[in-house]
């Protein structure tokens, strides 16, 4: 059983802005880690995970402040927040060693109630957005201080409930709201071509009056633009990433959206993201 | 109802800081609210899935929110954002369905809502209020509005005979006494059998009951009504609502976990449209035989 951290304030790590030059290490750390949990805990779902991997750990190390709001839409990639969370000193490997184990809170896909960090359950896919965009709504509404930044996949777009938050967020002017899409351009059972057309998601979301801008998922250097003063309204950050990102074979391969590894790839991986 | 509903929820904001979100329906009720609440008040357009999850994430936040349509579609189109965005997360959103049963009748059955509450029971920690009378609302929405859990209300039309007496609301209330079978009715539906069982004598006249919440109410049934059934007398359930997930099926389950047995049961409840064909609230009623005149004709003869 993992420890109850519903009592812990939201502390802000200790690793200081100015420290960007450490952030290599701590991507490394971190996939190193995340590879480790997936391979003890026998289960798939990596590619998606070492996808959107740094700009998690990118927002929980040097964006986010105690007043900000994280809601993982693509739940599915809820490793890549318990190593987040774990990176900033928020989760044990004690803890991580309980993820998809039998009484645990650290399931597959996130579960409410048991971590502030951790705001709401997901794993539906279409879900958060529409959630975050309520939670940003409350903070309009009550002049709170603190932004909501919600993480949703590119496939997950085809969900018809984030065009109604779509409109909603962007007809609400909902300023304290920054929706993150993982591009990493593979879904479920094919890319995000073949099986539903995404292509032209910025000019889609745009048409809905949303500002939107594009990054490098993976590189420092652009993520730091997460930390510009957000324009005026609502915005829309598509990171452009890649699934699997650092692990060669399973670089842009669909199949890790699934596999679990065997241990001839953990030994393999490990090594790459250490050379790396 | 909806008009009282209209008059407590101006009532509230006074009271407490609440917000009102709906999915652009409410004309001719909800411009007294709307315009009291200002900013709170928020039509978030025809995405009835959206308003529910918005509502789940602004509740999340610390406002209490409630959200709004004509009852089908805030049940059933997301019934996934309720079960996930707002059950999972324990978050204490209000739901508000319009014109449940029948009640929207020649609309057609896109817009009735006879699963409702046999859904909303299915979810945990959900409440369901089915106000019987539009005094009743004004109790079901102070109820929502103090509870830390989600709830449901199913809004109808208000039958009671002008000039028959309600008894203070409790979630089970014994509206006439009678010495002939137990007759428990859901809802505003019990209106409707208030003029037909007053016609009859005491000696034949059922024991009439309301229920209007739950599960509360089908967790504390009235000792005085377990006693009449205890007494050997039948046990008759009357519904605006499909069999599955019924209150007579719940409260057939409670008795037997009592170890209580009526000396009969009966279930009326809806058929959906055996018929085919489609009309008003009183025709969809009777196509259903939940209507009064053949109830008491089949359990009095």
């Amino acid at each position: 059983m993992t420890a109850n951290h519903t009592a812990s304030p939201h502390t802000k790590h200790s690793v200081s802005r100015d420290d960007y030059a450490r952030f290599p290490e701590i991507q490394r750390a971190a996939r190193l880690r995340l590879l480790q949990m997936h391979y003890e805990s026998k289960v798939g779902h990596i590619g998606g995970n070492l996808s959107c991997l740094d700009a998690i750990l990118f927002l929980h190390h040097f964006v986010m402040q105690p007043a900000d709001q994280f809601v993982l839409s693509k739940g599915h990639s809820v490793g890549a927040l318990y190593i987040g969370l774990w990176s900033i000193g928020r989760l044990s490997d004690t803890d991580l060693q309980q993820f998809h184990k039998d009484h645990t809170h650290l399931a597959g896909h996130p579960v409410a109630g048991w971590m502030p960090e951790i705001a709401v359950a997901t794993g539906s896919l279409g879900h958060g957005f529409p959630v975050a965009a309520g939670m940003a709504k409350g903070k309009q509404l009550q002049d709170q201080p603190g932004r909501v930044y919600c993480l949703m996949s590119d496939g997950e777009w085809q969900e018809g409930s984030n065009w109604e938050a779509l409109i909603f967020a962007a007809h609400q002017n909902l300023d304290r709201l920054t929706v993150l899409v993982d591009v990493n351009g593979l879904q479920g059972f094919g890319s995000t071509t073949e099986v539903a057309s995404m292509a032209g998601l910025r000019q889609r979301i745009e048409a809905f009056g949303a500002t939107v801008r594009e990054l490098d998922g993976h590189r420092p250097a652009a993520l730091q633009e997460l930390l510009a003063t957000p324009e005026q309204g609502f915005q829309v950050i598509l990171l452009n990433t890649i699934k699997g990102k650092g692990v060669s074979f399973m670089e842009a391969k669909m199949e890790w959206h699934y596999l679990p590894l065997t241990a001839e790839q953990f030994v393999q991986a490990q090594n790459e993201v250490r050379q790396a | 109802m909806r008009n009282a509903a209209s008059v407590v929820w101006q009532k509230l904001f006074e009271e407490q800081e609440y917000a009102f979100i709906t999915g652009d329906l409410g004309f001719m009720a909800l411009e007294p609210v709307r315009d009291k609440l200002g900013k709170w008040f928020i039509n978030g357009g025809i995405s009835e899935q959206n308003i529910v999850s918005v509502a789940a994430g602004m509740s999340k936040m610390g406002v209490q929110t409630w959200a709004y349509s004509i009852a089908p579609f805030i049940y059933a189109r997301p019934f996934e954002q309720i079960r996930n965005d707002v059950c999972l997360n324990k978050l204490p959103v209000k739901l508000v369905g319009n014109g449940g049963g029948y009640a929207y009748g020649s609309m057609g059955s896109s817009h009735h809502a006879i699963e409702d509450y046999g859904v909303m029971l299915t979810l945990q920690g959900m409440n369901v209020h089915v106000p019987a009378f539009a005094e009743d609302v004004e109790h079901a929405v102070r109820r929502m509005a103090t509870t830390p859990e989600p709830a449901y209300l199913r809004l109808g039309r208000c039958e009671k005979p002008k000039d028959f007496v309600l008894p203070a609301y409790a979630p089970w209330r014994q509206l006439l006494e009678g010495e002939g079978p137990v007759l428990v009715v859901i809802g505003p539906l019990v209106g409707s059998y208030i003029a037909p069982l007053l016609a009859l004598a005491p000696s034949k006249r059922p024991s009439l009951w309301v229920l209007t919440e739950m599960p509360a109410g089908l967790d504390e049934l009235p000792e005085l009504m377990i006693q009449e059934i205890k007494a050997g007398r039948s046990l008759v359930v009357v519904e605006e609502h499909v069999a599955h997930g019924s209150a007579g099926h719940h409260l057939l389950a409670r008795l037997h976990a009592q170890a209580i047995a009526p000396a009969t049961f009966q279930h009326f409840c809806a058929q959906g449209y055996p018929s085919g064909f489609y009309g008003s609230q009183v025709y969809h009623r009777q196509e259903s035989n939940i209507d009064a005149n053949h109830v008491l004709k089949a359990i009095l003869g």
